[in-house]
């Protein structure tokens, strides 16, 4: 059994490899002929652009996607430099004629998506090439390599129950060498996929195949990070089944992220691309969502008929009134842990780094600001961008528009959500971004704590403090605190994985909707001892 | 100020000191040679299992105490000058105390066999024991097999740690089956048979002759009584009970047995001293409990009660119905209330049992047989809720109540399947009865929410 552990384990770093040096393969460059197609077929105007991109990038030699992009970087800004010193020059000149006309040779963009276009016409070699073949090369026997390292453990677990053995032994789990090379695999990962499309141009020629029998078109970086969150989650999900085996709530738990994730979050949207509707995330919620009430969202949304007026009323009725209403009778989990895509990741790959979650009073104290902060800055940013959207101003209190949108999709979207959310999962713990960065999980967390049936039960007097229940607790709430008093944990941040009451060796803990009267029940002495000391005790 | 010191910082002495700071300002100090600050001894187990690290066993950070104004002093108690109000450390260093509340728990039981004090040979009481299992069994090479004296709750916990690092484990059990003595015969052997099933070497009816040494003094084998057969390892646990650990007292006036004496007000014969916890003897039991209770929640419960009388409100050691809970292995176990095994029932407790056909679960339900009054339950694999239970066993309610009602007692997560149907199924075909199940009601169970 280890033997096939292990062996897993190897066919799956070989899966790996190839997929990360993948992006070292393969040459770009242009012909004549096709450089002009993709000019006009973008419709730049610049000839001084054209003359760049002809010098640099049309040629026999083999570049690297490294060389290309570079190439390609310095041929706009040379060329939108030259334009920009051209509009000054017609400006000096009073030319308005002139320097009206220079303004359409400019070329706005991210220059690194920019380079992104280009690439994914001009990339050549094996992956491009042998798209099929190379999906099994990375993505089969990655997937194959890694179940076959996660299934032996039916047996080598043994009896089926609480399987947390040596997680504070290994490198891995205990922010060990190999937690530290995974957090900055996943770190490089995110950055490259957020700010350097380009140089991942090749993982996107993998699912050109699959992305056209779906979608009708070519795959982007969004469709292959799309396919690796779920394959991922379908893959750590079946060690989340085997290692949760003997506990129903797990494994129910585990089918619904796993369910919205695929079916929702990648099928639905895929589809309804292919069908010539706006791709849309029924489950994902303002303000998770953040950029659903943006001009060009709101934009394409009136643009596509009746679809598009349903999905704008549903947003709004999910975010007011459906997540509420839910966590009024079921807690905030039925999203953060049942239904979320962020909070999906944490619960599969996320789970075997659960317990670094810092328990301390500072934490949560900093969880509050942090949390709070994005919340409001979420808002604010919405407010602005309505007004502007319906006033048809730029900006709304001094604040632009285009400036805090950019703003937030950098800091709050790109780096907190990704590249800290789950980059740092090994060191962290899964659920970082929820914790301490999701505006969605901070208003459902009021919610939570002030009118919701939710609790966890603590079983009267049964504590032995152990702190399993902390230790484990994703979200860093120190469980135990409240379980040794005897008290209910009603906790906002609470996303209800279960996990407390799963590792509980006393069964103490419990997860269950109930009448809100006597929800929050302060003790001071617990059940089990003078029960006219109890009595005169805690009842005042 | 009156200066209260508590010797001992396990859950007896902390709650204590813990419930004397909530109603007063009186000056504190606890005292402990073991650890500086307060940690969960039950969570031992699982720093070496590899599921906790040692910090996560402490219940408080580290500023929690100077910001409560408790000071912790780290020092052994040798003597206490009952006559000047004074401690004497073991660096000969005094302290002054207006009132003294002992709390130093027990240690593990050894019945003076040949070889005891070896090196290798250890209990699992102490912080110590954890660092010397570290250090003589770390893994299956160092510690070739393990042989654990004692069937009771630490040593099947002590057999799962070392089967968590593949140490295979010989296991003597003094009695025909495994704790028998408290546990009726079909949980015994519903645990014997797991404890087979987790690759333990398990040995019922086996007593320990004497444990031989190497040449350095360390373990080496043990040899068994009656058969002499010789079992080579490198680590002996001893686990056969502990007792209280009060050897510093010899030469005081407080009046001790096997633990220190003490009345219901938790006071010894000494005005000013109070003792709580394991290391605490009732001078009369206290219903059908023993007058030494080595149990967390009993020591939590002292503590809270002798905080009252500490600070003003004296208060009588009333502990409720009984509960208890451990985990054997896999398998959870609580029990509330009173259920005796076959060798120690009275005439008039009756069993009422169930047992699940193929998964590790099942009940037990004592009831008297006269009156059918409800006494006690057992529970393996199936969590119940400990407030019903208390409720029921206040309100004297019958054992056919309890069957009817049980799905309200139901603890186990949400989903999990539940068995009420099959129980009472059961029950009505041997007594007789007409049981309908009453599906759970939150209004019922809420109700003295």
């Amino acid at each position: 059994m280890k033997a096939i552990k292990y062996s897993g384990l190897g066919i799956f770093l070989v899966g790996f490899s190839i997929f990360t040096m993948a992006i070292f393969s393969g040459y770009f460059n242009f012909t004549e002929q096709e450089l002009e197609s993709y000019i006009s077929e973008k419709g730049y105007k610049s000839e001084h652009l054209k003359e760049e991109l002809l010098k640099s990038i049309v040629t026999d030699e083999k570049l690297s996607i490294f060389e290309f992009s570079s190439k390609v970087r310095a041929a706009f800004e040379t060329s939108n430099k030259y334009h920009e010193t051209q509009i000054s020059k017609y400006n000096a000149e009073k030319n308005w004629a002139k320097k009206g006309e220079e303004f359409q040779y400019k070329i706005s963009g991210k220059p690194h998506s920019l380079s992104y276009d280009l690439a994914k016409k001009a990339g050549k070699g094996f992956f491009k090439d042998e798209p099929m073949l190379a999906w099994w090369l990375t993505f089969g026997l990655g997937i194959f390599g890694a179940l076959l390292f996660i299934l032996p453990n039916v047996i080598l677990l043994g009896k089926p129950g609480i399987k947390n053995n040596g997680i504070y032994h290994e490198s891995a789990t205990n922010r060990g060498f190999i937690a530290w090379l995974v957090l900055m695999y996943l770190v490089g990962f995110y950055l490259v996929l957020y700010f350097m499309p380009d140089y991942v141009v090749n993982w996107t020629f993998i699912f050109d195949p699959i992305s056209n029998a779906l979608n009708g078109g070519n795959a982007s970086q969004w469709f292959v990070y799309g396919f690796l969150y779920c394959t991922i989650m379908l893959v750590m999900g079946a060690r989340m089944y085997i290692k949760y085996r003997h506990n129903k709530y797990q494994i129910i738990r585990t089918t619904s992220v796993l369910f919205f994730q695929i079916v929702f979050a990648f099928l639905i949207p895929e589809i309804m691309t292919s069908l010539n509707m706006p791709g849309y995330d029924f489950k994902s919620a303002f303000p998770l969502d953040y950029d659903f009430f943006f001009e060009w969202n709101l934009k394409s949304l009136q643009n596509s008929g009746a679809i598009g007026i349903f999905i704008l009323v549903w947003g709004i009725i999910l975010t007011i009134v459906i997540v509420p209403v839910m966590v009024y009778f079921f807690g905030k989990r039925w999203y953060c842990s049942w239904v979320c895509g962020c909070g999906g990741l944490a619960e599969t790959l996320g789970d075997p780094y659960r317990q670094h979650s810092d328990k301390s009073l500072n934490a949560w104290k900093l969880e509050r600001w942090l949390i709070h902060s994005v919340l409001i800055f979420s808002l604010v940013m919405t407010v602005v961008t309505l007004y502007c959207y319906f006033s048809g101003t730029s900006s709304f209190l001094g604040i632009k528009s285009q400036w805090i949108k950019d703003t937030y999709s950098f800091l709050i979207g790109a780096w907190f959500a990704g590249v800290i959310g789950t980059g740092f999962y090994p060191i962290f713990g899964n659920r970082v971004w929820c914790r301490f960065g999701c505006p969605l999980a901070a208003y459902l967390g009021f919610v939570q704590r002030f009118k919701s049936r939710f609790r966890i039960t603590t079983n009267g007097g049964q504590c032995i403090s152990c702190g399993n229940c902390s230790t484990y607790c994703e979200q860093g709430i120190d469980v135990r605190a409240y379980a040794q008093k005897g008290e209910n944990i009603v906790r906002s941040s609470c996303v209800g994985c279960g996990i407390c009451s799963a590792v509980c060796p006393r069964g103490v803990l419990k997860l269950e909707n109930g009448p809100e009267k006597g929800r929050i029940n302060p003790t001071e002495i617990l059940l089990g001892n003078d029960v006219d000391l109890m009595q005169l005790l805690n009842q005042k | 100020m009156e200066h209260i010191v508590i010797i001992g910082n396990g859950i007896a002495g902390v709650t204590a000191a813990r419930h004397i700071r909530k109603k007063s300002n009186k000056k504190i100090t606890i005292i402990s040679g073991e650890s500086k600050y307060f940690f969960s001894r039950t969570a031992l187990m699982y720093v070496y299992m590899g599921h906790l690290k040692f910090e996560h066993t402490q219940p408080y950070e580290n500023w929690f105490w100077k910001k409560n104004n408790i000071e912790l002093k780290e020092g052994f108690v040798t003597n206490v000058n009952t006559d000047k109000n004074q401690l004497i450390f073991s660096d000969n260093s005094t302290l002054f105390y207006d009132k003294l509340i002992i709390a130093t728990g027990s240690k593990p039981n050894k019945f003076g066999w040949k070889g005891q004090d070896l090196k290798g040979v250890m209990g699992l009481y102490h912080k110590q024991d954890l660092e010397n299992l570290e250090k003589y069994a770390p893994n299956k090479e160092v510690c070739k097999r393990a042989v654990i004296v004692g069937g009771g709750l630490i040593g099947i916990e002590l057999a799962e740690m070392l089967r968590s690092r593949k140490i295979p484990v010989t296991f003597l059990v003094r009695e025909t089956s495994f704790w028998n003595s408290v546990l009726p015969t079909q949980e015994s052997e519903m645990i014997n048979k797991h404890i087979l099933e987790h690759h333990i070497d398990l040995r019922l009816n086996t007593n320990l002759k004497e444990i031989i040494s190497d040449e350095n003094g360390q373990v080496k084998s043990v040899i068994i009584e009656g058969t002499n057969e010789e079992i080579p390892c490198n680590v002996v646990g001893l686990t056969a009970g502990v007792s209280p650990n009060i050897d510093f007292l010899k030469n005081t006036n407080i009046t001790c047995n096997k633990g220190v004496l003490v009345n219901r007000f938790l006071e010894t014969n000494i005005p000013t001293i109070y003792a709580i916890g394991d290391c605490a003897e009732q001078q009369h039991p206290i219903g059908n409990r023993r007058p030494i209770e080595a149990v967390w929640y009993t020591g939590r419960m002292m503590g809270e009660t002798v905080a009252q009388t500490i600070c003003g409100k004296k208060t009588e050691y009333k502990p409720g119905h009984w509960f208890n809970s451990a985990k054997f292995l896999d398998i959870e176990y609580q029990t509330y209330g009173w259920v005796f095994s076959e060798k120690t029932k009275s005439e008039n407790e009756d069993h009422f049992q169930w047992q699940h056909a193929s998964q590790n679960k099942c009940i037990t339900i004592s009831f008297d047989k006269n009156t059918h009054e409800f006494l006690g339950i057992n529970t393996f694999g199936i969590r119940m809720r400990h407030e019903i239970f208390d409720q029921w066993l206040s309100e004297k309610k019958s054992v056919e109540h309890v069957l009817e009602y049980l799905a309200d007692a139901n603890f186990d997560p949400e989903f999990y399947k539940s068995h009420e149907t099959e129980i009472v199924a059961k029950f009505n075909q041997e007594m007789c009865t007409n049981i309908q199940v009453k599906k759970k009601s939150w209004k019922r169970i809420f109700s003295k929410a």
